[in-house]
């Protein structure tokens, strides 16, 4: 497998967290990857946590709902409902967390553009306020605090030169 | 400034590409302001506009030199802002990356590829 690229992390604006990867597949595959359940129990979900639950409805209006099993027999549960849907190229949901399901739910839009069949996946969060959207990134960084990470210098000095 | 402030700071400074490659440019050793000045089609003024942004978000500070008042950079703060969305991204490849094997799983394979060549 060719190197995809690596993932794009970014915040936009106040409430926004932009994500763009880049895959060796035509959309069409990762629309479906995106969307069917036992697909999606193949491949979501941090080191060390598997879906286990995984039930989609997918059509507006329809609900979708995971839950994870991960380290030490924890659970993370995730719920929302399907606003937009555009077979093979967009699909914009909602997205909540039980542990905060008081807070609010995140709007998710997920656009879909293949060129020379590679498929472009940019992920669009916009959460319901910036204190949400900082918690959410501050607890992606304790999941994933146990890899160590390149210095930010690196990283702007990779920038530079390419 | 508390800690969702001053990181508010740090991404508003981190968002242009400009205020990048200068950090870039300082994570080589300090510089002045003309010597950061240099490599891009930018004026002076220009320039000290995008250093006093990186300067506000505690991303760079001015050496002790009083007359070349080089500019250098703040790995504290460096490292908090890298730390952030570094492990966001992490909770997030981990995914992506076995959904890369997955899609080449599924992908259709007209021709079979052989491992040797004869």
């Amino acid at each position: 497998m060719k190197n995809t690229g690596t993932l794009k992390v970014e915040t936009r604006g106040d409430r926004e967290i932009v994500m763009t990867r880049v895959f060796d597949a035509p959309r069409e595959l990762v629309f479906r990857a995106l969307t069917t359940p036992e697909l999606l129990k193949r491949w979501f979900g941090p080191h060390g946590w598997t879906l286990t639950e995984c039930e989609v409805d997918l059509r507006v209006g329809g609900a979708w709902r995971f839950v994870s099993k991960g380290p030490g027999g924890r659970t993370m549960g995730m719920r929302g409902v399907y606003r937009e849907i555009v077979p093979t190229e967009r699909i914009v949901y909602t997205e909540s967390f039980d542990d905060w399901a008081e807070q609010g739910s995140a709007l998710i839009t997920t656009t879909l553009v293949e060129r020379d069949g590679r498929t472009t996946l940019t992920c669009v969060s916009l959460a319901p306020s910036r204190e949400i959207r900082d918690a959410v990134i501050q607890s992606g960084m304790e999941h994933g605090a146990a890899e160590t990470y390149d210095r930010l210098a690196d990283m702007l000095a990779g920038k530079a030169a390419s | 400034m508390n800690r969702s402030d001053r990181l508010d700071a740090t991404f508003t400074a981190l968002a242009d590409p400009t205020r990048r490659a200068i950090l870039a440019r300082l994570a080589l050793g300090e510089a002045s302001v003309n010597d950061l000045a240099r490599p891009f089609e930018m004026s002076q003024p220009a320039i000290s506009k995008h250093l006093k942004v990186l300067e506000r978000a505690g991303l760079i500070s001015i050496g002790q030199d009083a007359q070349r008042r080089p500019r250098r950079i703040e790995a504290k703060a460096l490292e908090e802002a890298s730390s952030w969305l570094e492990g966001y991204r992490k909770f997030w490849e981990a995914s992506y990356e076995r959904l890369d094997a997955l899609l080449d799983e599924l992908k259709p394979r007209p021709k079979p590829r052989r491992r040797t060549k004869r």
